[in-house]
This record gives C-alpha cells, sequence and structure tokens, in this order.
C-alpha cells in the first residue's frame, strides 16, 4: 500500500514537471467546453430575463391587434406551417432516399448527379430559396401571399435535409437483414417496407427533427412567401409564423419588449419539440430493438 | 421428381466481372440427407451456395451460365426467384435475426408468402420455433426482441425462421463458426433430426463437423470440385491427393 502510494506521487510528480504540453491541451479543452457552455447559458438567460417579464395573458389572445402584440396567431401558423410542409417534403424526401439507397445501382450516374444536387442546394441561403418561391409560387402560379406558398418553399429548403438524412439511416442498416428477408423469399417492397425501413426510423426521425427545427426557426425565406400578417391563416391566406413575427416586432422598433417575449416562446418550443421528439425516437427503438 | 437428388448441377461456371469463380461444376446433391461442403477459404462453396437460392443475383457483375435443376426444373430458366428463396430456405454464417420481436421473425416468412390467420401463424411459429428446438427457452417471451438473445440462440431462431417458410431444402453458410462449442454442438444435433424432413447443405470449414454430421461431402478447391462422395469414403480413403493433404490439415 504504502509502496503504490509512493508510485502514485511519483507519477503526479512526473506528470507535473514533465507534461507541460499534455497539461496546458487539458486546460485548453476545459476552457473550450466552460466557453460553450457560457455563452450558450448568457444567451438564454439573457432572453429569459428580458423576455419572461413581459409574458402577459394578452398576449396570447386570439386576435393580434396593434396595441396587443398577441402570439396566438403566430404559434398556430407556425405548428400548420410545420405540418404542412413536412406533409409536403418528406414522402418525396423519404421516397427519393429509398430509391437512392434500394434501387438505384449504387455509384450510378444518376446517383451521384442527386447527391450532388443535395449538397448544392443545402448550402444556398434561405434568402434565395425565398426570392424564388415569391416568383415561383407567388407570381407565376399565382398563389399570392399564403401559407401555402410559404410551406412549399419551406418543403424545397427541407427536402435535402430529409434526403440525405434518410439516405444516411437506410445505409446504416446491416445488409444482413436485407438478405435474411430475401433468403425468405421476400421481393424488395416486403424487404424495405417491412426490415429496412423500420430500422432506419430513427435516423429517418432524426433527419424531421432537425427539419422542424429549420421550419420553427426560419424567417429569411418566408418573409417574401407567407407574408407577416398576424393573424390565423388558412392555406391560401397570408400568415406569419412565430420567428418572423418576432423579427418584424424587433425590426419595426417599437414593440422590443414583446419581442422578447415572443423568443422566450419560440425557445420554449424548439426544447419542446426536441424532448418530444427524442422521447418519439426512444419509443420508437423500444417497441422494436 | 422421381430422380433422388434435389439438385443436379451439370457444366456449372460462375464469374464475378473477369473472375472466374466457379469453374465446369457436375454434382449432384441428394434428397434427404445432409451435404457438407468443404474447401479453404475463397475456393468458391459459400458462392456455390448461394447460386443454389440466386442470392448471388444481388451480387454486382455476377454471371451463371451452364445447368442448375432442382427437382428437374431449371432454377434459373422462368421462375418465380421468390418462390425458389421460399422453397429453398437460408441460414447465414452470422445469426441476423431481425430487429422485431421473437414471434415477428417466425411469422415473417408465412406472412410474406400470404398467410394470413392468426391460429394459422401462432401454429406454425410454435411448430418451427419447436422443430429448431429454441421453443421451450423462448416461449414465455414470444413479444420479447429477438435481439435479445444470445448468439446461439439466435442462430437456431434463424433456423426456426427458415423452417416457418415451410421450405424444401435448407442451406446453411457456416452457421455455427460464429457461435461457441456448446452452441454448435446444438445447432450440429439440429441438422441431424432435420434431414428427415428437409435436404440439407452445409458449408463448413469445420472438419470435423464435416465427418461428424454429413452423409455426403464435396471438396472445393480453387473454384473447383475436387472430389464428391460418401462422407466415410471421403475421409477414410480420398481419391484425390489434394482432398487427402486438405483433410490431414496439410494446408487450408
Amino acid at each position: 500500500m504504502k509502496i503504490l502510494c509512493k508510485h502514485k506521487r511519483m507519477i503526479s510528480v512526473f506528470l507535473r514537471r514533465y507534461h507541460v504540453g499534455s497539461r496546458l491541451l487539458n486546460f485548453v479543452v476545459h476552457a473550450a467546453a466552460a466557453v460553450t457552455v457560457l455563452v450558450l447559458g448568457f444567451l438564454v438567460a439573457y432572453i429569459v430575463v428580458r423576455g419572461v417579464p413581459n409574458l402577459r395573458p394578452s398576449l396570447f389572445a386570439l386576435q393580434y391587434t396593434s396595441d396587443n402584440q398577441s402570439m396566438l396567431p403566430a404559434i398556430i401558423n407556425t405548428c400548420t406551417m410545420t405540418v404542412v410542409s413536412l406533409l409536403l417534403a418528406v414522402p418525396f424526401g423519404v421516397g427519393a432516399a429509398i430509391y437512392l439507397t434500394e434501387y438505384a445501382r449504387r455509384g450510378s450516374r444518376l446517383t451521384r448527379l442527386v447527391q450532388m444536387t443535395t449538397q448544392t442546394l443545402s448550402g444556398i441561403p434561405s434568402i434565395v430559396y425565398g426570392l424564388f418561391g415569391m416568383l415561383m409560387f407567388n407570381s407565376a402560379l399565382q398563389l399570392g401571399y399564403s401559407m401555402l406558398s410559404g410551406a412549399l418553399t419551406l418543403a424545397i429548403m427541407i427536402l435535402p435535409l430529409i434526403m440525405r438524412t434518410t439516405q444516411e439511416a437506410l445505409s446504416a442498416v446491416p445488409d444482413m437483414y436485407r438478405e435474411g428477408s430475401f433468403g425468405l423469399g421476400a421481393g424488395k417492397l416486403r424487404t424495405v417496407f417491412s426490415v429496412v425501413l423500420p430500422s432506419a426510423m430513427p435516423g429517418i426521425l432524426s433527419g424531421v427533427i432537425l427539419a422542424i427545427g429549420r421550419i420553427v426557426g426560419e424567417t429569411a425565406a418566408l418573409m417574401y412567401t407567407s407574408g407577416t400578417v398576424a393573424k390565423v391563416a388558412g392555406l391560401m391566406d397570408s400568415g406569419t409564423t412565430l420567428a418572423l413575427h418576432m423579427y418584424k416586432q424587433a425590426s419595426e422598433g417599437l414593440y422590443l419588449n414583446e419581442a422578447y417575449a415572443t423568443s422566450v416562446v419560440l425557445l420554449a418550443l424548439v426544447l419542446l419539440i426536441n424532448l418530444l421528439s427524442a422521447k418519439a425516437a426512444k419509443l420508437m427503438v423500444k417497441g422494436r430493438g | 421428381m422421381n430422380s433422388p437428388n434435389a439438385f443436379e448441377v451439370r457444366g456449372m461456371n460462375l464469374h464475378y466481372g473477369s473472375f472466374h469463380a466457379l469453374k465446369n461444376i457436375h454434382l449432384d446433391i441428394p434428397r434427404n440427407q445432409i451435404t457438407a461442403l468443404i474447401g479453404p477459404s475463397g475456393c468458391g462453396k459459400s458462392t456455390f451456395l448461394r447460386s443454389l437460392n440466386r442470392m448471388n443475383d444481388l451480387v454486382e457483375g455476377c454471371r451463371i451460365d451452364g445447368d442448375i435443376r432442382m427437382d428437374g426444373e431449371d432454377i434459373y430458366g422462368k421462375i418465380d426467384v421468390n418462390h425458389l428463396r421460399k422453397r429453398v430456405g437460408m441460414v447465414f454464417q452470422k445469426p441476423n435475426p431481425f430487429p422485431m420481436s421473437i414471434y415477428d421473425n417466425v411469422a415473417y416468412g408465412p406472412r410474406t408468402h400470404g398467410v394470413k390467420s392468426k391460429a394459422q401463424l401462432d401454429a406454425l411459429v410454435e411448430k418451427s420455433l419447436k422443430d429448431a428446438a429454441i421453443w421451450d427457452e423462448v416461449k414465455d417471451r414470444l413479444k420479447k426482441s429477438a435481439l435479445g438473445l444470445s448468439g446461439g440462440q439466435q442462430q437456431r431462431l434463424c433456423i426456426a425462421r427458415a423452417l416457418a417458410a415451410q421450405p424444401e431444402t435448407i442451406l446453411m453458410d457456416e452457421p455455427t463458426s460464429a457461435l461457441d462449442p456448446i452452441s454448435t454442438s446444438h445447432i450440429e444435433e439440429l441438422a441431424l433430426t432435420l434431414k428427415d424432413q428437409y435436404t440439407i447443405i452445409i458449408v463448413t470449414h469445420n472438419m470435423q463437423q464435416a465427418a461428424r454430421i454429413s452423409d455426403r461431402t464435396v471438396f472445393f478447391l480453387l473454384g473447383e470440385v475436387i472430389e464428391s462422395g460418401e462422407t466415410e469414403q471421403i475421409f477414410s480413403s480420398p481419391a484425390d491427393k489434394r482432398t487427402e493433404d486438405y483433410i490431414t490439415g496439410r494446408f487450408g
């Protein structure tokens, strides 16, 4: 025991004396982690401190007026926008990913082309999508400022994201599942839908969660397409989402306090979505795995 | 149907791209017997096995010519591949239960082939699990995930899953190479009881295994069948020097 203690002490002396670089690196990575947490913590705390005192029940009234900057219509519109965009984008994104990983020949020219396209699309700034949406849906297709143009624009924006995450999730499904299924006389369709897709579900879901995050947080792409009318909107009406609502409040400079209140709600909403979807993914894995 | 052979292979060649993997194979595989395919790694025995249920179709650049008949029917002719794979079940080297419940794993084959009635499925699942000698271990947790089973149990589950599709032949691709000795002996006993009802073709690296369980042995080397015959005869008095060298452990 005594010898062991002595041994330990010698090691620590050794470390202290000779491994300056290692101790420096240790300090640097700790500091980096601390700074990251601090920045995030400060941001959240700042928003909460500025926003929570301004959260009044009247901000959740069904009607928005310039006197009462109610955000309830924007919250409802955000939900509509999320659901419609996902309904438009998920079937195509998942479908395309299934085609590329399960049906198309691996490494063929078409797969590479689609791969490159999705990579390029995911790098385009959202304001460009907004401009395109305005010209395409609002003007050319004459949808005008409407939730539908907004949702169509967002759907195009999140399509590459959903496609890539789904593709990754599908490629991560071990080939031995596919072989097992084919070996039992199952066809391609049954193999994909009964074995491959369910196994890839958590991965696909995490792509959808990321997409929801982008939809809820998007402003630039919606400014020109869905517009900024703060009332509960149908598909063909112009309506603002929460993030855009907040942008408007803040940029006009008259409703800064309300903007902070809105940002608290936005923050809570994103947090809630993340928690819920993490739970959903866990349940899904538990039910099967 | 009158022939005693489940498979008759004549002048079969298989290429992967430009690689000639199987050369001019002539082979008869008798019904209701265990046929062991032995040979060093890369000699083509697994490839041969996989051409009997056309799993090689999934490999890009794989070409097969020659004649493979099952019950007199050309399996590379105009047949339904899915139906062929239902008739020729397969157990893989690594246990590969699907990430679903034990029950759903076994019911996968029958459901694929149109069995819908719950009572029928229940009966089939129970019978298959019993035939695969794993019923007693899993009967209380049929709804639990198959991934919670041990490796040996998983492999027997995979055998049950193959049996549930009601095949005539079962192909086993080194089914015990990933298992411990006790699980291995379980699988070997199982194979012996199953041969009354099924034709079994097993690829193995384990010479003792081939000698213990098989009725006939086929020795592959570099894509060719060097020798095939009664297991006893192959192991006691091989006709070819290379067979003797291999089974006595001089190479491989």
